[in-house]
């Protein structure tokens, strides 16, 4: 009979969990039993993007696995069960509830838990740490405590690392003031150079994130809850809140007491086995002190358990490697900010090449061997684009140019790029660290392993499921095997159509389809889905300008209620104020209407008026109102013209060189309903000051000497981007005449859910180009473009208007087929002086 | 809240004690949902035209529990017919009810039986 042996896992966090999932694709696995202690309540979660946590409070989505995973694989998964004590003599250990389990291995996987410093007073109410889930969800209800009593409420993130600047993100996003105070003279100072450092604090800073720097706090301010932090005898700061964010200390507490070796100062030493000074014992991930370091990323942890699991089945050459690649990428903050390899470069090494920008809050450093061959490592503030490449350039000592300027400043000849393709890279080198992909894996996985595209790749060798980073590069080099195959590179739509938008539009306009069935029935299979029946839909709406109530049950679900559903399954209402310009009359009657159907009331981004709320059944009631007062739909909801934002303009303004409102109004009448690939904003300014920000729109107006600036492809958002420049000095009716162009060319050829700035991205010859094709008519397809818009702008009615108007149209808004009754399970709760729904915490 | 997902049991046909009358066949629209009260429940109705078959199902997403299923647009996943929650596309079978993009837990689904126009939905209580 086989003998089965029994490993303990103490620790379900992330390395415990990987050791489980490398553990159980191995042969050998069948002839162990793997029982996993977590202290957590719930099975291991990717504490990396815990942030994400205060996005969506959705726990179940950061899992690394279900539950019923562990079952499958025949774990035992024991949560909220601390493991107090290892009897090394009887091999067995006992747990907080006093049971007793024996093991033939033990692997420690116990993480490490936040440090905090033992300052005065920092056990007052408010004080947290930001390491589980619990510490969040503690951190969302006090800060939504405080913002009821003040809406003002500040909070401060102990320490400006790499966490605490993701901390300081996660309290602004929560609402309040946020504030990093660091003990060192600079952020970052593991990984940022002093410059680097007052380019990033700058950038923070015009973002509202206050630092304070070279701040020793010896003292919490408070009675029972904190009130403050005080930094010298004169030197304070009030906050009501304090994340602490200093560093990390290893959960070594189990190995202190069953007397493994220990380091000086904490953790549990291993060797490259990763064992520790007691052989049967393993310690991985952020209890592992190897090489006399505790790291801190995950793929170094990872690489742990992969190890430990080949050492436990006596797979003896799997060994650690010597050097741990320590490079980061920070996420999420809004600015990109990253450092690869040796980021200070001693003289006797090497020499750097600083690039600064103030203006732009751009910084990069890149730092090359004396002989000018190598790329040693470097930092990347502003603008982290290169990264992957950088980081792959010094991973694998690949060559650079003759003239390593040209790294960070480009090549000076036009269109020649500086550094080769993601191919270059050698085919053992490490793409993906989280989950140790090597080029070749990824290239092989579609030479070889029939992947045929992205989502296969993934499915088959995991990239880009660790911490995402590498994701870029593995797009290039999945596009670029493909590409050598001879296989064309295709983002088809779905599994119901094997066309890009591109081409599926052609097919349709040059057929004439006219109905979902038709689309799919002659150019696809099967019954479509949501990804491909809204695009029809918008490829119908952009060939011959069909409102929404045209197939609603292809429309998008906002666009089949003509309103945005709200995180209730409420809708709102937004009616179209164009150029942001009303009369007192007209908010009157907003007004009348807010308050008759109980709405909550918002001015928008876009100047105008959003009201939140409303019941489908009361969606038609509310329109009749606003159209018959003379609104109009808004399409908020659509992929269409939003808003064309405007300064108050000449008309009032003194430094107004041009009526930028009426243009405003002018415009934005032109392309109402106007359907496209995404939603798309304007913006005119009256002067140079721009104060309607319309370089951050998907086209943008200046009023310059002598006429308009136009500028095409900005966006704000997720991924800020400032409008190009397409044409200079130019008058009202050439501003038209482009934009149609521009337009429609955006229209015919954009990507799914592509904003004009992606698109304009992706466009071969970039802006150059599209000023070829707009302003000089390259491809001789102007006067068509102008013909199909016109087409659309005067085929457009208000659809709300339509469907108010047609009892069918009318009863799509009950709620229930068989009742006039509405659904009795939406909550709201008063929120300041008005609703708001009530929370998600199921 | 589980008590809202309790209240919701897949119903075979043969299980069903009761064919409740709900609506006229030219009240649901082709290839759409409509929702359907039936004592304290919520049921999401397709008319699957393009199939040639009515599903029903519970309202409720089991994601954030809100009462919006037949507001979602269906289709088919490899064959097996689906309904795309409109709130962030989660996808359920409409005939085991499973969520084919992610874990969630299964809806419950209800047999339906056209009549002399009339949807009738099946339960078994
Ligand atoms: C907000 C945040 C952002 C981060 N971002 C990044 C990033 O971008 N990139 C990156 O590489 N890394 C990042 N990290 C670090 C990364 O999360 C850690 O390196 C990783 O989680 C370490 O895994 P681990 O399994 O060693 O420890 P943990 O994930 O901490 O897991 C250890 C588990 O063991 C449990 N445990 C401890 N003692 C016992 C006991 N006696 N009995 C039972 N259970 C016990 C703990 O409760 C815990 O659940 C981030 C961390 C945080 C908090
Ligand atoms: S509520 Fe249904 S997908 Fe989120």
């Amino acid at each position: 009979m086989k003998q089965i042996k029994s490993i303990l896992v103490i620790g379900n966090g992330m390395v415990g969990y990987k050791f489980c999932e490398k553990f159980v694709v191995k042969e050998a696995a069948e002839n162990f039993k793997i029982t996993v202690f977590g202290e957590e309540p719930r099975p291991a979660y990717d504490r990396v993007h815990l942030s994400e946590f205060f996005e969506n409070g959705d726990a179940k989505a950061l899992e690394m696995a279900p539950r019923s995973w562990y079952e499958e694989h025949n774990i035992e998964l024991i949560t909220n069960e601390r493991v107090t004590d290892i009897h090394r003599a009887s091999k067995t250990i006992t747990t907080i509830n006093d049971k007793t389990f024996s093991y033939d291995y033990l692997v420690l996987a116990t993480g490490s838990s936040a440090f905090v410093p033992a300052i005065k007073g920092v056990e007052k109410e408010g004080v947290f740490v930001y390491r589980t889930i619990e510490d969040l969800e503690g951190m969302m209800a006090y800060a939504d405590k405080l913002k009821k009593s003040n809406p003002d409420a500040k909070a401060a993130v102990l320490g400006g690392g790499l966490l605490g600047l993701e901390a300081a993100k996660a309290v602004m996003d929560m609402g309040l003031e946020p504030h990093v105070v660091e003990f060192a003279s600079k952020l970052m100072p593991r990984q940022l150079d002093t410059r680097g450092s007052s380019v990033l604090k700058n950038k923070l800073e015009t973002m509202g994130i206050h630092i304070h720097l070279s701040k020793a706090t010896n003292k919490i301010l408070g009675e029972q809850s904190i009130t403050g932090m005080e930094f010298g005898e004169y030197d304070k700061i009030n906050v009501d809140m304090l994340v602490v964010s200093a560093g990390i200390r290893p959960r070594d507490e189990l190995g202190k007491t069953c007397g493994l070796k220990m380091g000086t100062r904490g953790g549990i030493v291993v060797n490259n086995k990763m064992q520790t000074s007691d052989p049967e014992i393993f310690a991985i991930g952020e209890v592992a002190l190897y090489n006399n370091m505790i790291y801190g990323l995950v793929a170094p942890g990872y690489e742990m358990a992969d190890v430990a699991v080949d050492q436990i089945l006596g797979t003896s050459e799997t060994l650690m490697s010597p050097d741990i690649d320590m490079s980061t990428k920070l996420k999420l903050i809004g600015v990109d900010v990253a450092s690869f390899g040796e980021p200070f470069m001693p003289v006797e090494k090497g020499y750097s090449i600083i690039f600064e920008n103030k203006t732009k809050d751009l910084y990069k450093r890149i730092n090359v061997s004396h002989d000018g061959k190598k790329l040693l490592g470097g930092i990347l503030i502003g603008d982290a684009s290169d990264y992957n490449m950088f980081h792959q350039i010094y991973l694998n000592g690949l060559p650079i140019p003759e003239d390593a300027e040209e790294l960070i400043l480009g090549a000076r000849g036009e269109g020649s790029s500086s550094f080769g393709s993601a191919m270059d890279i050698p085919d053992a080198a490490q793409v993906c660290s989280c989950e140790s992909v090597t080029k070749g894996a990824i290239c092989s996985s579609i030479t070889e392993g029939g992947c045929n595209n992205l989502a296969d790749v993934i499915a088959k060798t995991k990239v880009t499921t660790g911490c995402g980073g590498c994701k870029p590069m593995v797009v290039d080099l999945v596009n670029e095997t493909l590409k050598s195959l001879g296989k064309e590179v295709k983002n088809s739509i779905c599994e119901h159509f094997e066309y890009t938008r591109q081409e599926l539009f052609g097919v349709i306009k040059i057929k004439k389809l006219k109905t979902f069935d038709e689309a799919i029935d002659t150019c696809g299979k099967g019954d479509g889905c949501e990804i491909c029946k809204p695009l029809v839909a918008s490829i119908f709406a952009s060939l011959y300008n069909d409102t929404a109530n045209k197939e609603e049950v292809i429309q998008d679900s906002n666009d089949k209620f003509l309103a945005n559903i709200q995180r209730n399954g409420t809708y709102s209402v937004v009616p179209r104020i164009p150029g942001g310009e009303i009369t007192p009359d007209k908010l009157i009657v907003i007004g009348q209407v807010g308050k008759k159907y109980n709405l909550y009331t918002k001015i928008t981004g876009g100047q105008r008026i959003d009201l939140f709320g409303a019941q489908l059944n009361d969606l038609p009631a509310i329109w009749k109102e606003l159209i018959d007062a003379g609104f109009e739909s808004g399409h908020a909801y659509g992929k269409s013209l939003r808003t064309v934002k405007s300064c108050v303009g000449s008309s009032w303004c003194r430094y107004g060189m041009d009526d930028s409102v009426g243009f405003a109004i002018e415009l934005e009448n032109r392309y109402k309903g106007l359907r496209s690939p995404h939603k798309f904003k304007g913006g005119v300014s009256a002067c140079i000051r721009e104060c309607a920000e319309a370089r951050g729109k998907d086209f943008g107006i200046i009023a310059v000497e002598g006429g308009w600036n136009l500028y095409v492809g900005g966006n704000g958002g997720a991924t800020p981007r400032h409008a190009q420049l397409l044409a200079e000095q130019i008058d009202n009716e050439t501003v038209i005449k482009y934009l149609d162009r521009y337009f429609m060319y955006y229209i015919r050829t954009a990507a799914p859910l592509m904003r004009t700035s992606t698109w304009l991205d992706k466009l071969e010859g970039g802006i150059d180009q599209l000023i070829k094709i707009v302003v000089d008519d390259s491809l001789n397809i102007a006067a068509e473009l102008e013909t199909e818009m016109q087409g659309l702008v005067d085929a457009y009615q208000c659809e709300w208007k339509q469907a108010i108007e047609n009892d069918d149209m009318v009863s799509r808004f009950q709620h229930f087929v068989n009742s006039e009754d509405t659904d009795d399970t939406i909550v709201f709760v008063p929120m300041r002086e008005q609703l708001q729904p009530i929370a998600w915490d199921k | 809240m589980d008590t809202i997902l309790n209240t919701y049991n897949t119903v075979k046909e043969s299980e069903v004690k009761v064919w409740f009358k709900a609506a006229e066949v030219s009240k649901f629209a082709k290839d759409g949902g409509v929702c359907v009260k039936y004592k304290d429940k919520q049921i999401a109705v397709f008319n699957f035209q393009r199939r040639n078959h009515w599903y029903a199902c519970q309202n409720v997403c089991p994601h954030k529990m809100e009462m919006v299923l037949s507001r979602g647009m269906i289709g088919d996943d490899k064959g097996i017919p689906k309904v795309a929650c409109p709130m962030h596309k989660k996808t359920f079978s409409l005939e085991s009810g499973e969520n084919l993009n992610g874990d969630l837990e299964a809806i419950a689904t209800y047999p339906v039986k056209v009549e002399n126009n009339f949807v009738y939905i099946g339960f078994s209580e």
